[in-house]
Parts: C-alpha cells; structure tokens; sequence
C-alpha cells in the first residue's frame, strides 16, 4: 500500500470551515486514480493537505504513506518522501532561473537520500534529457520558474519537474485546465512515460477528456468533503454524460 | 538560555572581537584631539589646517533629521576617536602581528603572501590604522597608487591635496566635516593614464575596539582612459554599545575613464531586539569629471543598526554615464535611508538608478533618491527603477523620489513597485524539497539578481548568501 487515507477531516486555518469531512481513499502502486466532483467539492483542498500547505489545518483522521506518518512530515519531506503535487496555478518566482530552482529541488532530494549532489554538467544532462518527456524547449533553462510562461508552458514545467524528482505518488491537480487538445496530448502522454509498476497518481479534473489519455483503474466522487463514489473508469463517462445531478439524487437530495 | 542566545546570535558569523592591545586617545573630541590625530600620524601642516577647519565648522552644526530614521541621541564626548592595534607601529608588511592575521584570516581575508588571493589586492584597515596592503609592487610596476590614505599623505601629498575634499567638502554636511576633522585611516587609488587595473582592488573595514568610532576616507582618483573595479567590505564585533562609523569616499574619474565601486556592508546590525549595532552614516560621491566618463556604485547593504547612505554621481562631463545598483536589507529593528543623487550638468549625461528594498521583522527600509538636472544639461537621460519586497506585515518600506528638472531636453523615467513572498511561492518551493529557508534564499536572490549580477564574480556568491543568512528566521 502506498497511500491510506483514514477519515480525514481538514479545515480552513483562516475561517475554521470545515472542507473535508472523513476522506477514506487507499492507492497501491501501479495504480491510477482520478477524482471527480463538481466545484467546491475538496478536491484540491484534498490535494493542498496532502502536501501540507500552511491555510489548512487536519483536524481528524490519519494518512499513511510510503509506510510513514504523512501528517507529521514537513511540506518538503513529503516531498523528499516521494510525494509531487502538480499545481493548478503553478506560481512565479520572478529572477529563480529554472536550472538554479530544480538543482536545489533535486539536490535536496539527493541529500535526504544521503547521496551526493550531481555535478553541474550531469545535472544540466538530466535536464535536457527529462525536458523531452513534454517536448519542452531547452531555452526554459535560463527563464525565470513560471514567470511568462503560457498556460500549456506552466503546466507542461509541472510534468517536467515531476520528471526530474521521480516521485512515488503525483497528485496532479486540474493539470487540464486551460490546455488546448495538444497541449493536453503532450502532457498525458508525458504521464505515462512516467508511469511504472511502482509509482501511482491520484488525477484531479473535471472532465472526462483527459481520462482518454491518462486511463484510470479507479474513478471517485468527491461531493461535499467526502468520496461518495468509486467504480472503475465508466464512472467518468457517465458522469460526463449525465452530470452530478443524478450523484445528488443517489444521495436523497 | 546559552541555546536562546546561540539561535540568535548564530546569524552574524563575524561578531568576534579579536583580543589584542589597542592603543587609545582620551575619549571626546577637542581641537587637541583633532591635533593629536594629525600629530600621530606625522601629517604635513596643511593637513593639519584642512583638519582643523572642519572641526570648527562641525562645531557649528547640528546632526540633520530629515531622515526616516530615529536616531538615539549620540554623545560625541563619549567616542574614542582614534583606536589603533599597538603593534601595528612599525608596519612592515612582514612584520604584520599573528593576531591581526588571524583575525583577517577568520574574516576570509588572507594577507599573508602565500594565502593571497591572486586577481585581488588588499588593504585591511582595523579601527583606525590600516594594518597591511598587498600586491603593492606589482601595482607600482603599472604605475598604480594603491595605499592607506595616511601613506598618501606622506607620499604624495600633491595628488592628495589636489582632489582631498574636492568631491565631498568639509561643509557638505554634519557627518562630512565630522569625517574631515577625525578621519584616521582609509584607502588611496591613483590609475594613472591609459591604464586598465588589471585586479580588483579592494579594502576591508573592521571596528575592533570597544567604544571607538572609525572614520575611514577613501579617495580613488582614475585619470584618462583608465578604469578600475573596487570592492569594499567591512564589519565589527556583537556589542550591546553603539558604535558610530562615518565615512567619506570620493571618486574622481577623468575623461574616458571609469571606475566600478562595489560594497558589501555587513556591519553589526544590532541583536533581535534592536540592541547594539553600528551607526553607518557615510557621504559617498563620484565627480564624472572627463568627458564620456563613468562611475557605477553597487551597494549590497545588509548590516548596520542605522544606514544614512546616499552614493552619488555629479555628471560634470559631457556624455558621462553614472550608475546605482543597490539592494538594502533590513531585519529585526533595523532601520536604513539609502538611496542617491544624480546630478546631470554636462550634455548628454545619463544615469541609471537600480534599488532593491527587503524590510523583514519590524524593520524601516526607505529609498531617498534625487535627480537632478541643471539647466545646461541639454539630453540628460534618467532611469530609476525602486522595488521593495516585505517579509512579514511588520516592517515597513518607503520610496522618497525627488525630481528637479531645469532643462526641457531631458527624458527622466522612475518606476517603483512593492511586493511580498507570498505563502504560495514558499509553499512551492518546499512542494519541490526545498526547505523554508532556502526557498527564501531563492527567491530573494532572484529579485535582487539584477544588482547581484553587477558585482565582481567572486563577491557575488558571497552578496547572496549574506542576503540569507540577515533574513534567517524572517518567515514562518
């Protein structure tokens, strides 16, 4: 097992609103999951807890991943952990080179594994060499992380460094938005050059579009803080087809 | 209580004091003191004279508070006015006391010849003596002047007298002619024609003794057609006290020349609460005096208790170019007015002003800048540019631009933004493995890269990590 998800619960620090309320999700390697839910629902705030971002606080529940107390590990050891979440609005860091920015990424990850920082040039190889999973353009090197990059380019630079830490679980939240169909081809199909008997993903988005490039084992529904429905990939056609009204009536609202 | 104060104290690496006998003169400051100085230092009467006119034009004066700044009241009675390490009397370069060697050794300033850094000359000045300069013959073999303003002095009184004070006179305000009664040790620099200092020549400023002022003066005169890269750093041990330092520099560069004049200032800036920590107010100033002539100031500003600092050009040549590059931190209690003058009086003159403000803890940051143009400065040219970044909600950020323009003909531009370190971008960053302070480290790098970038390779690396390690402890 690599993820357990036990009867999470999670607030807003700000307003004390509680988002999700008794989250159960279990995700073994060489899995795909996608969750799906209409706006509002949790699921990035699902996401956001899982990597510890600070506006959050659990307030119940536990999760255990890679055999580890999860809650307990700092955002960046979850990251040295194995744990990559793409972001839905990946930030700026005006004047960070991309280089400089993933050589300390990939650096610290070294050093948590107690292996030696990689050289300039070996590193500068890796780069070139992962920047092709997303058919990136080697000029991202010297560009400053995000800062006016496209859309397709911010999300395509998440893969990217998702291929350069390798982790053991990515979370890619609404890695779909905002992209065009090849945009949308490009970064799929960087996903699956990933994907391995030993590493997961949990898929956040709200269509079925990219399940036909990035296929699921397991479709969720997340609705009000809690995962309402899973079955197997049908699920997102479904839902693509008939919407979540019909989830509401299941439910007797 | 020993963990608390190792935390933080932990962050000013250089706060040592180096035990060693200083040689002192009365506290306070008297004609009598001033003639003591001149005495000491076997100066010429001239000297004497140019001392003494100062001291009673000081006298005259009252301390300016038109700074942003609160400033504790100063008692000059209570400053020693000259502080110099006993053994430094003979000054034989190789002769130099163990101790002091040590000292600089610690603050990663080799002199000793085998462990000199090859590209780079020195002269380390400790309280008010400079102890050594090297690489002194293989400048003279160029014709270069490189030696404590007190040589200079003795050595060529003729170059000194020419240009002492003529950049940066003794009325120019409170601290200046302060500076020009005092003064004790500092740096002189001759380039003469047509030559291009072929290493940078640098000088570092360390206060030593408990209760002294240093009031150092530099003079670096780049005749035409030659050019020179100076690089300035400095610093002083953790004391609850006070301590003044009020430097001058001035900077002559004639026709066709040009002079890049870089600081690295990590004085102590005071404990967490605000306790101890140097006063720096220094008058920095470049005449642009040669046609086509060029001066740059990069300042990367960390330490210090209080900073009164405003580096300038006077664009006295036609088509002289003067420059500002500046980053300025301010942490805890910290407080700094920093910025420059531009003054445009020859024709086509431009300048270009760069400053990066980083308020942390409960910190003031201000930006105070002039440009000026005269009435017959026909094509004067400006650009400034003021960013100021905010770790915290604590701290404050200021820009004071003034502008006086007296030709039509002139094109100024001034842009100005404030910004924070949002959550999000740390929270990145650590997404990736990178810890809280290293993200900071990052990003506060990448927003001062531009000035970061215009300092000496070798100083670079140094400026950024300084940048970490005065906001260690900002964020979280």
């Amino acid at each position: 097992m690599l993820l357990e998800i036990k009867d999470l619960h999670a607030i807003i620090k700000s307003n004390g609103k509680e988002i999700l309320k008794g989250i159960n999700l279990t995700v073994n390697s060489g899995e795909v999951h996608a969750i799906m839910g209409p706006n509002g629902s949790g699921k990035s705030t699902l996401s956001s807890v899982l990597a510890g971002h600070p506006a959050y606080e659990v307030t119940g529940g536990e999760v255990i991943f890679n055999g580890k107390n999860l809650l307990e590990l700092s955002p960046e050891d979850r990251s040295h952990e194995g744990l990559f979440l793409s972001f839905q609005y990946p930030v700026e860091i005006p004047g960070v080179s991309m280089t400089n920015f993933m050589r300390a990424a990939v650096n610290e990850h070294r050093a948590y594994k107690g292996e030696e920082a990689l050289s300039a040039s070996e590193f500068l190889k890796l780069m070139k060499s992962r920047s092709e999973y997303v058919e990136l353009d080697s000029k991202l090197a010297g560009r400053a992380v995000n800062e006016g990059f496209s859309g397709g380019e911010k999300k395509r630079n998440e893969i990217f460094q998702m291929a350069m830490l390798e982790p053991k679980l990515s979370i890619l939240d609404e890695t779909d938005s905002g992209l065009d169909i090849d945009a949308l081809r490009i970064v799929a199909g960087g996903v699956n050059k990933l994907k391995n008997a030993d590493n997961a993903s949990i898929v956040i988005t709200h269509y079925q579009r990219l399940l036909d490039y990035i296929v699921p084992d397991f479709v969720h529904i997340l609705y009000k803080g809690k995962i309402v429905k899973t079955a197997g990939k049908e699920l997102a056609l479904e839902l693509e087809e008939k919407g979540y009204d019909w989830i509401k009536k299941e439910l007797g609202e | 209580m020993d963990i608390v104060d190792k935390v933080t104290n932990e962050d000013y690496k250089y706060g040592f004091e180096t035990q060693i006998e200083t040689e002192l003169f009365p506290k306070g400051i008297s004609e009598d003191i001033v003639r003591m100085i001149s005495k000491k230092k076997n100066e010429p009467e001239w000297m004497l004279e140019f001392r003494l006119e100062a001291f009673r034009y000081w006298k005259t004066q009252e301390m300016p508070h038109w700074a942003h700044l609160s400033i504790p009241e100063i008692d000059y009675q209570d400053i020693y006015y000259y502080a110099a390490p006993k053994s430094e009397s003979s000054k034989n370069p190789d002769d130099v006391d163990p101790e002091l060697l040590k000292t600089f050794d610690k603050l990663g300033i080799p002199l000793s010849e085998q462990k000199m850094l090859s590209g780079m000359a020195v002269d380390a000045v400790m309280d008010s003596v400079s102890v050594k300069t090297t690489q002194q013959e293989a400048l003279a073999e160029l014709g270069i002047i490189f030696c404590s303003i007190g040589e200079a002095i003795k050595n060529y009184p003729e170059l000194v007298k020419k240009y002492l004070g003529t950049v940066v006179n003794y009325t120019d305000n409170f601290f200046a002619a302060l500076n020009s009664a005092v003064f004790s040790d500092g740096t002189f620099v001759y380039i003469p024609k047509g030559v291009r200092c072929p290493m940078e020549l640098s000088t570092y400023f360390r206060i030593n003794a408990k209760g002294s002022g240093q009031f150092e003066r530099t003079l670096i005169v780049v005749d035409d057609d030659s050019y020179v890269s100076y690089l300035e750093g400095c610093s002083a041990p953790m004391r609850d006290e006070n301590q003044l330092h009020a430097a001058i520099v001035e900077l002559v560069a004639l026709e066709n020349s040009e002079i890049k004049y870089s600081t690295v200032q990590n004085w102590y800036p005071g404990d967490k609460e605000g306790k101890g920590g140097i006063y720096n107010f220094v008058t920095k100033r470049a005449l642009c005096k040669g046609t086509n002539s060029k001066v740059s100031w990069t300042q990367v500003e960390t330490g210090s208790a209080i900073t009164w600092k405003y580096p300038s050009c006077v664009l006295m040549g036609d088509n002289s170019v003067g420059e500002f590059y500046s980053v300025a931190v301010t942490n805890n209690f910290q407080q700094a007015d920093t910025g420059t003058k531009m003054i445009h009086i020859g024709k086509n003159t431009r300048s270009r002003i760069v400053s990066k403000g980083i308020s942390a803890g409960q910190s003031q940051n201000s930006y105070r800048g002039l440009v000026k143009v005269t009435a017959n400065a026909e094509n004067a040219r400006n650009f400034s540019q003021c960013d100021s970044l905010l770790l915290g909600d604590r701290c404050g950020a200021h820009t004071f631009p003034y502008m006086e323009i007296n030709n039509e003909t002139a094109v100024v531009e001034h842009e100005a933004t404030t910004s924070k370190i949002s959550e999000d971008q740390v929270f990145y960053c650590n997404q990736r493995g990178i810890k809280t302070e290293d993200a900071i480290g990052l990003i506060v790098g990448g927003y001062a890269k531009e000035v970061i970038n215009k300092l000496p390779m070798e100083f670079a690396v140094e400026a950024k990590n300084l940048l970490s390690v005065s906001l260690e402890g900002s964020v979280g």
